[in-house]
């Protein structure tokens, strides 16, 4: 190949790139300028920032687990239900264990996982097996781990004996390094996500696996002709999104020191799917990626912490943040459509 | 309609293109897959709009700048994918975007009437209370015909409406056009198949490369000429040469008993290495399915398969390919290709797992390296492995097809429809893959709706009718007559 037609196929595979990362990345960075100069500075200091991040563990991490579940053209509505679930499942496993330190953090999260992993093979199984679309048996998931959390914990938060999760929940990490980088302290939730979502972009970028989430949200047939077994990877994905609301579930035990059927509110799974959405991935399926995932709950946490900065009022707020979701979507379509054309 | 002149840039380039039809006159359209027929209709019929040139209708320009503009300047289009609401049936379908009303209301009595009306002036008989979805191909194509006749169109433009119906049903949509043709209607007929311009088109137009190389009345215009001016060289009208099959060539794929309701029915037959067998039969006889169960996409009820004399359980696509065999199915947009995904990752998606490097990822420059590898020996035409398989033109999609299972190391080759919709540059391509696949030891088995194909291709010929396999022919036997006779069951 000549060194044009080389520079020509790098530029194209560039683009490709760009259009694949969502748009929330391009309203993301305008807005943190805005923000910064309406609050004066406060926002870019380091230690909001770093507050953003803690703030927006939760929601990016369902949002990782449902960047799978999404981009194979599926939902899941259950992913908040569940995180309450495996929350009050594992403090009731936590305080009947006789374990301390990394043991019992490590019991009562595999406890929490396996609750998880099962609730999205349960999930998974209507729809690979019956062909029903996710929307009803997520949605059925949804209602029967809320009222699972509440019966099991008698409708009150089971609050953990030990105090050997508070670190987990929001301890920093490292603080003797941090320090003495003169750097804020980071909290661990924040590394857990970090890692969460290094590791699912590895998985889905450069996996079969990944690939074949791909293949299935594009071209279900064609990749069931080609091979792909599409029941089993469509059943791994609704498992990594139950995966990912335990470890939602145990973050916010953890961090609260309690385990509380009142986790779930409704709010979570839809924040989590605005930030996929937001991220660039498409609800057709076949297009999408986590990187977009962790900028899109950026961008929404960006907006609910400015908000708070600059003392707008909380019903306000909730309208701002649907036009800028619906704002994100439209701009990264018409960006799209910019980039087919060119 | 006089004097189109335009172009239109992207992956496919229209270079001022003209062209004129007169009322009451069929004037086919020709060339090679990616020549630009389809922008070019889809310019007139205002799916896309054009960067330069300008449309008259009746002398005066217009501007049509969208779907609803083209409908109202008498423009209907009957594309290859029909657009009709499956769950529909014929009379909503027609009435689509342009209800009657009383009131409120749809009107439902003059909804059936203005059908019926249309399907009265084509003088045909469709159901017309039943889903489209349940219709045959050639009915529902029928219904488009009444739908843009209902919309008192004057131009019509069809793209290539004869792909998928059987000789039968060629003949009576032909007897349709010579009556919407003597109504003063006039019919752009984009077509492959070389042998119907003479007995449908008035004039013929061909494309090459974006730009119109020729246009001639039909009659000074012979086959070869239009071939010529296509592909812009000499091209060899006949098949190629097939290799002899050994004489002691074990046998390759054996099919035993197979069964799955409806239209397979105790279907035994086998294929030798090296071999390539046809499989004929009207459109509807269990062709597909067949292929499709020993491909593992639709699950058999009973019988066996074996390759290379071991029996294989095949219960999904993927023990398919894990025992040698490869199927390139006939509709490549739904069942082949996964359009959004670039060339590469279509061509590599079957045989993933050769590019997995040890720490369980897949290694990015060899599987690219097995792209350009195969754009290359396939002469696929893109512009890179990164380009999205849907911005491809048909011929070219069916070699990414093609380069997919090539990339593994099948043993049997189910080919079906292998060179439907496209053009004769690239099928002469596909045939000279199938006989060096051959060569190579392979056992083939294809199936085809186009009897000189499965005669020319095939060193055996299968006929399939009721999901059964009616009659065997060795290649020396098998004349269209006998092959015909057999698929229709008359008596020979």
């Amino acid at each position: 190949m000549t060194p044009e037609l080389a520079a020509k196929a790098k530029a194209a595979e560039l683009r490709a790139y760009w259009m694949r990362i969502g748009g929330a990345i391009l309203v993301f960075v305008a807005l943190v300028v805005i923000i910064n100069i309406a609050a004066h500075g406060a926002f870019l200091r380091s230690g909001n920032i770093v507050s953003v991040l803690r703030q927006i563990t939760y929601n990016c991490i369902l949002g990782i687990g449902q960047t799978f579940v999404i981009i194979t053209a599926g939902i899941d509505l259950s992913v908040g239900s569940l995180a309450s679930l495996c929350g009050v499942v594992m403090a009731i496993v936590a305080n009947s264990l006789h374990l301390h330190g990394f043991l019992l953090l490590a019991v009562t999260l595999a406890a929490g996982l396996a609750v998880g992993g099962l609730a999205g093979y349960i999930n998974a199984i209507p729809v690979v097996r019956l062909n029903l679309p996710p929307f009803i048996t997520t949605l059925a998931m949804m209602q029967v781990a809320l009222g699972l959390s509440y019966i099991i914990s008698g409708g009150r938060p089971i609050s953990l004996n030990s105090t050997d999760f508070q670190n987990t929940g929001f301890g920093p990490f490292l603080h003797g390094l941090t320090s003495a980088l003169h750097m804020p302290s980071i909290p661990i939730p924040v590394i857990w996500m970090i890692v969460i979502a290094v590791a699912c972009s590895v998985l889905l970028m450069r996996t079969r696996f990944g690939r074949y989430v791909f293949a299935i949200g594009g071209n279900e047939e064609a990749a069931r002709l080609a091979g792909v077994r599409v029941k089993k990877i469509k059943t791994l994905v609704y498992v990594i999104s139950g995966l990912c609301a335990a470890v939602v579930g145990f973050l916010y035990m953890s961090g609260f020191s309690s385990g509380s059927p009142q986790t779930a509110t409704g709010d979570e799974m839809l924040n989590a799917i605005a930030a996929v959405v937001v991220g660039g991935t498409s609800l057709m399926g076949g297009r999408g990626t986590i990187v977009g995932t962790f900028f899109g709950a950026l961008l929404i946490g960006v907006l609910d912490n400015a908000m708070n900065l600059l003392g707008i009022n909380s019903y306000l707020q909730k309208v701002v943040l649907g036009a800028v979701i619906l704002l994100a979507v439209v701009l990264d379509e018409l960006r799209k459509r910019y980039l087919a054309k060119a | 309609m006089r004097g189109i002149g335009k172009s239109f840039p992207g992956v496919r380039a229209l270079d001022n293109v003209s062209l004129t039809l007169d009322a009451g006159e069929v004037l086919a359209l020709v060339g090679e897959n990616g020549a630009g027929k389809s922008t070019l209709m889809k310019i007139l019929a205002g799916a896309y709009v054009a960067d330069t040139g300008s449309i008259l209708i009746d002398g005066r320009e217009v501007a049509i700048s969208g779907p609803a503009v083209a409908e109202a300047l008498g423009i209907g289009m009957i594309y290859q994918e029909f657009n009709l609401v499956p769950q529909l049936n014929a009379i909503d379908n027609i009435a689509l975007g342009q209800e009657p009303t009383r009131g409120p209301l749809i009107d439902e009595n003059a909804a059936a009437q203005r059908a019926r009306a249309a399907f009265t002036d084509l003088g045909i008989d469709v159901p017309l209370t039943i889903p489209t979805a349940t219709l045959s191909v050639a009915q529902q194509q029928l219904v488009e015909i009444a739908k843009v006749l209902s919309r008192k169109a004057r131009i019509i433009v069809m793209d290539e409406p004869s792909a998928a119906l059987t000789d039968r049903e060629v003949d009576r949509l032909f007897g349709i056009i010579r009556r919407l043709r003597e109504a003063g209607v006039g019919i752009i007929y984009i077509s492959h198949r070389m042998e119907e311009l003479p007995k449908i088109a008035d004039r013929i137009t061909v494309l090459r490369d974006g730009t119109a190389i020729e246009t001639r009345s039909q009659a000074d215009f012979p086959a070869n000429d239009i071939v010529r001016a296509m592909v812009g060289r000499d091209v060899d009208a006949h098949f190629p040469e097939l290799p002899p099959v050994a004489a002691g060539a074990p046998i390759a794929l054996d099919v035993r008993s197979a069964r799955r309701a409806p239209l397979v029915n105790d279907v035994s037959f086998s294929v030798r290495a090296g071999e390539i067998v046809g499989m004929a039969g009207l459109v509807g006889a269990g062709r597909t399915e067949i292929v499709r169960a020993i491909a593992g996409a639709d699950r058999m009820q009973a019988g066996a398969v074996l390759v290379d004399g071991k029996v294989e359980r095949i219960r999904e696509p993927s023990d398919a390919i894990a025992a040698g065999i490869a199927f390139i199915t006939e509709d490549r947009k739904a069942q082949g290709l996964v359009l959004g995904m670039t060339v590469r990752e279509n061509v590599t998606l079957a045989h993933l797992e050769r590019f997995v490097d040890r720490d369980g990822l897949i290694d990015r420059k060899r599987e690219d390296a097995a792209a350009r590898g195969s754009i290359e020996e396939l002469s696929i035409r893109t512009p890179g492995p990164e380009q999205l398989v849907r911005n491809l033109s048909g011929g070219t999609q069916q070699k990414v097809v093609l380069a997919k299972w090539l990339l593994g190391k099948a043993r049997v080759f189910l080919f079906d429809e292998p060179t439907r919709g496209i053009d004769v540059g690239a099928k002469a391509e596909i045939y000279g893959l199938m006989i060096e696949l051959a060569k190579n030891g392979a056992a083939i088995l294809m199936v085809s709706s186009e009897l000189p194909e499965v005669l020319g291709m095939s060193h055996r010929v299968l006929v399939v009718r009721a999901g059964r396999i009616v009659a065997e022919f060795a290649r020396a036997d098998a004349t269209p007559t006998a092959v015909i006779a057999a698929a229709t069951g008359a008596a020979a």
